[in-house]
Parts: C-alpha cells; sequence; structure tokens
C-alpha cells in the first residue's frame, strides 16, 4: 500500500476524470440547461469589498477574504442547520446576528464580523459548549483553524459558569421527561456527560462530546444514506440523538455505513477501532498516514482515504470534496478494509 | 423508504384509536401499513407509500389519539403510527418526545397538570402541589396502581383565576377538564368523572355588561354554540361584503386601518396578506396561531370560548383575501373548552356554507383544519408552529426565507395570531369601517387592544381598551392592587416580557409608548407584584419556564437558558444568606443575556434573559 504522511493525499487514480472528459455518446442523454448568467454579488466583510456567487452564504465571502471564521455544524456536504450558532456576525440593519455559513450574501449587505457583539456571541457560545460538552476532540478538521484556537481567540472561560456538575449514569439523559427538570441549587453546571454507548463492533457513541449539531441525523437521513435510523428526541437541554426508545444500533434501522462518523464534527461517533486504541493510549495522529484510493468492492469506485498506523487501517473517511461519494460511503468501504489488516493472508 | 420497525403488534384499542384517524383520510391499513394481508378491489394487498407519506402532517392527530385512548404512547401503538403514516420510527420516538403532553412511559389513564407558574404559584398553585403530592406521591413517579398521577405544569391560561389546572383522563370516552380555581376537591372530581363547577364569566371578563366593547362585545351576550345567534349579533356581515368587494380591496382597506399583528411583533397585517398574495406559488396557506402560551396570557382563551364564529369567520376572510382554500387552526392543547367550541363553530359554518367548495354559493372556496397543540411554547413561533403542523418537533426555522414565501408545506402562508383576526369583521363589516378603525387608539398604535390583568389587582380578567391608556388606567379599570396591599412591580408582556417599577404607571400602552420605555406590550400580559409577593422565586421560575421550553436546536439557548437557571440560583442562595449579589456573576448573568438575545435563532432565546435582566436593573426590587 503506497502512503504519504499526513495531510498529503495520493491523488493517482484518475480513472472518474478521465471518464468525465469523454464526449456525450447520444445527443439523447439528458444535459442539465446551463445556468443563467447572473451577475456576482458584491458585499463588503469588514469594510473590504468582495463578490460571491448568487446563492453563496456570507460564510464563504469571509473564506473568499480570508476572514477566519469558526464553524462547528457546518460542512460543505450537508445542509446547514446553523445550530452552533459559533459563526454569527453582524448585518448591517438586522436586529439579531446572522449565521454565516446559511445567510446567503445579498448585494449590498454590509457584514462585520469583529465588532463587540460578534465577539461575545462568540465567547459566549463557545464557553457554553464548553462547559457542557466534552471538547477534547472537537473542531479538529474544520476549515479556519481548531478549537483550542478559537477559545484563546475569543478569550473563552467555561470555567466562568462553575464547576462541571457529576455525569449522567447509562441511560439516564435518555430516559428524562420532557418539560420537567430537576431545579438546580446552582452549585454546579450540568453537563451532558454520560458513559459511551458501545453496543456493535464497529463504532462507538460517545454523546458526553456531542454538541447537537444535527449532522449525523442529516447525514444518516436526507442528506445522504436515506435510513432515518437515529433523530433528535427530548427537548431543550435533554435534547439527545437517539434511535426510537433508543434501542441499541443493532435493533434499529442502522446500516453501518457510518456517514454519521465522517461527519461529527466532535469524535462523539468514532471507530471502535479509534476508540479502542485511544482508550489503550495507542492512538497516534503523528504516526498515521493517509493514502486516498479506490474502494476494492463495488463498481461506483468510491474515492477512500485510509488512515493507516502500524501497517494497520484504523479509520476510512471519503473526501467531501469527492465527486464521486460526496463524502459518503456504504458498510464495505468504511468497516471491510479488515482484510487487509490480516497479515497472513496479503 | 424501508420501515425498520422492530416493536410488537399494537394492543386492539390501540390499533382502533389509530385507525379511527386515519381509516376516512388513508383507507384502511394494508400489509404496507402494518394491516392484514387483503386483496383490494385494485388487485393489490400492499397499498401505502407515497400518500401515506404525504399525510405527515397527521402524525400529531395519531398520537393525540393514541394518548386520548391509552394515556400513553407505547412502543407498539407508535410503531403502528410510524407504519401507517411511513415515518420513520426515529423520528417519529423525536416528535413524540419533544412534546410535554405526550407520555413515552406508561402512567395512570388520569393525569392532573398543576400549574405552578409564574400566576399561580403564589396565588395557591404550590399549596395545590403540595397536597397533590402528599396524596399522589411525587409529581410524575405515580404509585404502583395508583388511579392518577399528577406533574407541575407550565402556564395553562387561566391566570385570572389561578391556581389552575388541567385534568385529562384517558379511556374509550377521553375526557380532559379545565379547573380554575383549582383545589383538592374539584381536581378529585374531575378525576372521578364528577361534574365540576365553572366560574362565571365576569370572573374572566370582568367588563361584562359594559357598552362600548368593540371585539370582546359579543362574549357573554351570544350563544357562543348557536350560529343564528352570532349572525343575529353582525356576525358575517364583514365576510359577505368581502366577497362583494374582492381580495385587493379587503387587503387595501386591512392595510388602510392600520391594524398590526397582537402577537407581539406588531407586523402591519395588511402588508403581511398583500406579500402573500403576490407570491405566484400554489397552493397558499392560512394559519392561526391559538397556541397562546406565554405566561400570564388568557385573552385568545376567552375569546374562542364565548365568540368561536368571530374567529371562523375571520379566518374566512384571511383564507379569501390572500388567495388560499386552506386554514389551519392551531390550538394549544391544553384548551379542550376552546377546542370543543371551535370545532362545533366550524362544522356549522361547513353545514350553513360558510366554510368549504363554494362560500355562500361564490366560486371562494376555504375549508379550517383544528390542530391541537401537545404541550410546547415553542410552537408559539411561527416557524416552529408550522414544523408541528406538518409533523415535526416544533423548531423553528432561519428567517429569511420569512412564511409569507415560505411558509407550510413550503408554500406561501398568512400567520396571524387570534386577536388580530378577531379584529377584521370591525375592519371590513361596513363601508368606512376602516377608515373609522384607524381613528380608534393613537396614531403609532391604532384599534382596540386586549390586556390580560391578573397578579396583585382586585379584579383580574381580560380588558378591552383602546391603544393608549395608560397603565395606570389600566390597573385602575381593574379595581387596582387590592386594599391594604402596594404595588411593588408589574411584569409587561410575559415571561418573555420585562419588569417595570411603579414609576411607569404613567407609560401609555402603545407600542412606542413601549419601546420608548425599554418595555413590550408583547402579548398583553400586565401582571401585578405586591411587596409580599416572592420575587426571587418568581424569577427563578421563569428561568425554569425557558430551560423546560427551549426546544434545544441552538447552542445559545439549549445551554444559556440552563446556565441562566443556575446563576439565578446562584444569586438567590447568596441572597438568602443576607449576602449582596456577587458582581461578576450579575455580569455574567447580562454578557450570557446579550449572546442569548443576539446568537438565538428564534424569539424564545432572544427574550428568555429579558424579564430576568429587567428585574435585576431595578434597584433593590430582587436583592434586599
Amino acid at each position: 500500500m503506497s502512503g504519504q504522511e499526513h495531510g498529503g493525499h495520493t491523488r493517482g487514480f484518475e480513472l472518474f476524470h478521465i471518464f468525465q472528459e469523454l464526449p456525450a455518446r447520444s445527443s439523447e442523454i439528458p444535459v442539465a440547461p446551463e445556468p443563467d448568467p447572473t451577475e456576482p454579488v458584491a458585499l463588503t466583510v469588514d469594510d473590504r469589498p468582495v463578490e460571491v456567487a448568487p446563492g453563496e452564504t456570507i460564510l464563504d465571502a469571509c473564506r473568499a477574504l480570508g476572514v477566519e471564521t469558526p464553524t462547528l455544524c457546518h460542512a460543505p456536504n450537508l445542509t446547514p442547520v446553523n445550530a452552533c450558532r459559533v459563526c454569527v456576525v453582524e448585518v448591517e440593519g438586522q436586529r439579531t446576528l446572522a449565521p454565516a455559513c446559511s445567510r446567503r450574501a445579498e448585494a449590498g449587505m454590509v457584514v462585520r464580523t469583529e465588532t463587540e457583539r460578534v465577539r461575545t456571541a462568540r465567547k459566549v457560545v463557545l464557553e457554553l459548549l464548553g462547559s457542557s460538552v466534552d471538547l477534547s476532540l472537537a473542531g479538529r478538521h474544520q476549515p479556519d483553524g481548531g478549537l483550542a484556537g478559537w477559545m484563546e481567540r475569543y478569550d473563552a472561560d467555561p470555567a466562568r459558569f462553575g464547576p462541571a456538575a457529576a455525569p449522567a449514569e447509562a441511560g439516564e439523559r435518555d430516559a428524562r421527561p420532557t418539560g420537567h427538570h430537576h431545579v438546580p441549587d446552582g452549585s454546579a453546571a450540568e453537563t451532558v456527560a454520560q458513559p459511551v454507548k458501545v453496543d456493535n463492533d464497529l463504532y462507538v457513541r460517545d454523546y458526553s462530546k456531542c454538541i447537537l449539531c444535527y449532522k449525523c441525523v442529516e447525514a444518516c437521513g436526507t442528506d445522504a444514506q436515506f435510513t432515518f435510523a437515529i433523530a433528535v428526541a427530548g427537548r431543550g437541554f435533554d435534547a439527545r440523538i437517539s434511535t426510537e426508545w433508543d434501542v441499541p444500533l443493532p435493533t434499529s434501522a442502522c446500516v453501518y455505513c457510518g456517514n454519521c462518523i465522517g461527519v461529527c464534527p466532535t469524535g462523539a461517533l468514532m471507530f471502535r477501532s479509534e476508540h479502542e486504541m485511544r482508550a489503550a493510549g495507542t492512538w497516534d495522529e503523528s504516526a498515521q498516514t493517509v493514502t486516498e484510493t479506490i474502494c476494492p468492492y463495488c463498481g461506483v469506485g468510491c474515492t477512500l482515504e485510509l488512515h493507516v498506523q502500524e501497517d494497520q487501517v484504523v479509520k476510512v473517511l471519503s473526501p467531501s470534496d469527492s465527486s464521486v461519494t460526496g463524502g459518503h460511503l456504504c458498510i464495505k468501504g468504511r468497516f471491510g478494509s479488515s482484510f487487509v489488516n490480516e497479515k497472513p493472508g496479503r | 423508504m424501508d420501515l425498520h420497525v422492530v416493536a410488537p403488534l399494537p394492543s386492539p384499542a390501540e390499533r382502533a384509536a389509530v385507525d379511527a384517524l386515519l381509516d376516512p383520510v388513508l383507507g384502511p391499513a394494508t400489509t404496507w401499513s402494518g394491516g392484514a394481508r387483503a386483496i383490494g378491489a385494485d388487485g393489490r394487498a400492499a397499498r401505502g407509500g407515497h400518500a401515506a407519506r404525504a399525510r405527515r402532517d397527521l402524525l400529531l392527530p395519531a398520537l393525540h389519539a393514541l394518548m386520548d385512548r391509552v394515556g400513553w404512547i407505547s412502543p407498539p401503538g407508535l410503531g403502528y403510527v410510524a407504519r401507517r403514516l411511513t415515518v420513520p420510527p426515529a423520528e417519529a420516538y423525536g416528535v413524540a418526545t419533544f412534546y410535554a403532553l405526550f407520555s413515552t412511559t406508561e402512567r395512570p389513564a388520569a393525569v392532573i397538570h398543576a400549574c405552578d407558574d409564574i400566576a399561580c404559584r403564589d396565588a395557591g398553585g404550590e399549596t395545590l402541589c403540595a397536597d397533590l403530592e402528599r396524596r399522589l406521591g411525587p409529581a410524575g413517579h405515580p404509585a404502583p396502581g395508583a388511579p392518577a398521577t399528577w406533574l407541575r405544569s407550565p402556564c395553562l391560561g387561566r391566570c385570572e383565576l389561578a391556581p389552575a389546572a388541567l385534568v385529562t383522563v384517558a379511556g374509550e370516552q377521553p375526557r380532559a377538564v379545565e379547573l380554575a380555581p383549582a383545589d383538592a376537591a374539584n381536581v378529585r372530581a374531575a378525576v372521578e368523572g364528577n361534574p365540576t363547577r365553572s366560574a362565571p364569566l365576569a370572573a374572566s371578563l370582568p367588563q361584562l355588561g359594559t357598552p362600548g366593547r368593540r371585539i370582546t362585545g359579543r362574549i357573554g351576550v351570544v350563544d357562543p354554540a348557536s350560529l343564528a345567534d352570532y349572525r343575529a349579533h353582525g356576525g358575517y356581515r364583514a365576510l359577505a361584503r368581502v366577497l362583494a368587494i374582492g381580495p385587493e380591496q379587503t387587503i387595501a382597506e386591512v392595510t388602510a386601518s392600520g391594524l398590526v399583528g397582537r402577537g407581539g411583533a406588531a407586523f402591519p397585517t395588511g402588508r403581511k396578506w398583500a406579500a402573500v398574495a403576490a407570491q405566484p406559488a400554489r397552493p397558499r396557506y392560512v394559519v392561526c396561531n391559538a397556541d397562546e402560551s406565554e405566561p400570564g396570557t388568557f385573552k385568545d382563551r376567552v375569546v374562542m370560548e364565548g365568540d368561536p364564529f368571530a374567529l371562523v369567520e375571520a379566518m374566512t376572510i384571511e383564507g379569501i383575501a390572500v388567495g388560499a382554500e386552506t386554514g389551519y387552526l392551531y390550538l394549544r392543547g391544553e384548551y379542550p373548552l376552546a377546542e370543543a367550541r371551535l370545532r362545533h363553530a366550524i362544522a356549522e359554518a361547513e353545514s350553513a356554507g360558510l366554510l368549504g367548495p363554494a362560500i355562500l354559493g361564490t366560486e371562494h372556496a376555504f375549508r379550517i383544519e383544528l390542530r391541537r397543540g401537545a404541550g410546547a411554547y415553542i410552537c408559539g413561533e411561527e416557524t416552529a408552529l408550522l414544523g408541528s403542523i406538518e409533523g415535526r418537533r416544533g423548531e423553528p426555522r432561519n428567517k429569511p426565507p420569512f412564511p409569507v414565501e415560505v411558509g407550510l408545506f413550503g408554500k406561501p402562508t398568512a400567520i396571524n395570531n387570534v386577536e388580530t383576526l378577531v379584529n377584521l369583521p370591525l375592519i371590513l363589516a361596513d363601508d368606512g369601517a376602516a377608515e373609522a378603525y384607524a381613528q380608534i387608539g393613537t396614531p403609532g398604535s391604532r384599534g382596540p387592544k386586549l390586556f390580560c390583568l391578573s397578579g396583585a389587582v382586585a379584579r383580574p380578567g381580560v380588558y378591552e381598551v383602546d391603544f393608549g391608556v395608560t397603565l395606570g388606567e389600566l390597573l385602575a379599570l381593574a379595581g387596582g392592587v387590592p386594599e391594604g396591599r402596594s404595588l411593588r412591580t408589574i411584569l409587561l408582556g410575559g415571561a418573555a416580557g420585562v419588569f417595570v417599577g411603579p414609576d411607569a404607571l404613567g407609560m401609555p400602552l402603545t407600542l412606542e409608548g413601549a419601546r420608548a420605555a425599554g418595555a413590550t406590550l408583547g402579548s398583553g400580559v400586565v401582571m401585578a407584584f405586591d411587596e409580599q409577593a416572592d420575587l426571587a422565586g418568581t424569577l427563578r421560575r421563569i428561568a425554569a419556564f425557558f430551560r423546560d421550553e427551549s426546544c434545544g436546536q441552538c447552542v445559545p439557548c439549549r445551554v444559556g437558558t440552563v446556565r441562566q437557571e443556575e446563576l439565578l440560583a446562584r444569586l438567590e442562595r447568596t441572597v438568602a444568606a443576607g449576602g449582596m449579589p456577587d458582581a461578576g456573576q450579575l455580569g455574567l448573568l447580562r454578557e450570557l443575556g446579550q449572546a442569548m438575545r443576539d446568537a438565538s435563532i428564534c424569539g424564545l432565546g432572544q427574550t428568555a434573559s429579558s424579564a430576568i435582566e429587567s428585574a435585576l436593573r431595578i434597584p433593590g426590587l430582587v436583592a434586599g
């Protein structure tokens, strides 16, 4: 297996690009109509003029200018839900702040990303997340820096809200009645901490790390897999990602495509291999290589990124900008590499 | 989609309850949707799929059917509903667990919802809760075999007769009884199915019998069950005139009247309608927001119970004006009496040709579907309400796009509050009525306005006044603070509103007057607190309310409401111990409030800190 250092990708297999360049075989093949020529949208971000294509967002404008914008619930291959609110910006003339990730850029918009209101909102949102969720693995793969950097940039101090309350017992958060809660005495800050859910051989769910960004629900549902094994259940702070009646995954509709793992921004969903190696202290990303290849199973030809540590495939992802997968795989591509790890058979 | 339903079979009672609702719409269950194998007339054994999936909006009614029949939503019951409507079980579970009136754990058939919210807690609500706890055990934890259980409830919209309770009893003949004032005796009677006395109407509408009221004038005068009586008192004149003058002129007159939304946002109604009518997309929808749940608000309930035909007529007018053929009336689940009266009014209007395919013989068609909420304050937010009608969790959507463009089922939708709508007959009944209406009130706030007075006033209830009377005059109308007590503060606009001190009594009750004073009229709540009131406890209850009612979608609100309650708890402990509030903690509370106001998706998070911050700004109010 060929490999490069982490961060570099082998882009050896160009077959699909060749296919795409072939002329259409027949005029009968339906072709999407050319988009209407439309004017780019001109706006300003922090007093700097920028143009984006119609339909693009404030976030696109920020990225075009290199204005670093924290994002957690945003992913290029999913419908924006703008639930995390770390990307909020000030739009002149608007009463409240706007989520950059989903608000479409409009001509003449005046956007500011460094005002006191934006800084306070981002700081407090990061503190609210930090004081309620285990963010130790959050935001590492999001663009524009990682969570630790944002915490520092916005001077966020989650400890301001007090010491963390004791974690919940297994299943306790899944059984809370809606609309009723224990009145707190204020001595500690409530969290979502709870034991990891390990109910199958392929992946684990550590909802202590869940920021409820809805990405896994979207990937399981209409944005990728159409399996609908999980949804958001409960309400308010007791809202959680759940199967029906919190049944274990093997009892649920889950088909183990692992697309939820692929989109999880906080490490709450994780390959069991990674989870166990982390628990054993053997997980070492600096010793891992990433090899881009094509899935060996069916004829679709999905792009795979094999994360390899000590000659073992420890995790399989697919780039979200892949024209074949859009970042999403099936059970075989995602979890079917164990034969590679079987040394005697190689 | 390939549904994966693992639960065992539903009980005959559950199946019958769901079938009674769905069979008339979808036909009997087939092998696809959980029924027995039977070849239909078309030769197929399995039908469902697309047709059933398109009716996800029946999910909440189906869950209500289970609750009403067996008292809880069991795994087989939910599985059966999921199959019949082709809704993934995980999503159906997500919906069932979103609403506080639904239970996904088994419990006794009779449930007592005791209000412990801001108007009721000091007015006997806590006493009632203590009594229920003595008799039935802790809230939500019934003893095995107990005939009833009890729960604490947010505001039940009967603040004028505090304390309030709602008793629901599941069964073949489900019952729901609203009690106000509630006490141990009438709660027991309601659970056992014995009749309970209800307070006279004058206790809710103290102006009963005084002339000059425009919106509430028919209440207590007409028989709410009689269409003939409604028509004899001027009812349906406006609809007849609207049919004659046509939609464009109707919208022009509503615009000219200066009517603005009474739900809190004060958006011009005519402009909203014009925007919907200008949309090319069809069908268009009309939605009436009757999910009155703001703590301290009960005006819409009094209107709907006392003059239900007025709302039916107003919705019909709106439908004709914006070119919609279907209207949804989304009523909060805690109003069974209003529900019964509105259902009756809709049925009467249908049989009289005032609703249906040809209204009064014209080519205009309009029908009204009543949908019952299930215990979620957030569904009063217009986009959350739309989601709830569609059979989803009541999670607000981002605006833009606004519902006038992308609303119910993705179509242009005009959403108006009950009080806004019942102004319409007044504006449209006669030539020149719109101009006359525009003369009522002040130039910035036109028309009559309903206020909900509760707390420390001599005669609480719904009061109709013209915009422009002062807060002091309104309090005087309600008899002022009872003899021997003194006014300490007034909560304006409900839990999402602001506290003002006695120095604000000169404030004119107009949109502009409230704005100038940094206050809000919100939903028309005027709740008075005297010197005996437990204000620290009231603030805690407000914080708890928002924590319970946050939908959980966005971080500032989901976590922020929890932190706000914790900070208040800390503050309360400090003050109770005789200490001064810590400046750092107060600053943190303000900073948190600003982030919630600025970064939350919807109005719930944006206003969740409003009342609390305003109370802490009044010197000496909470802290010593």
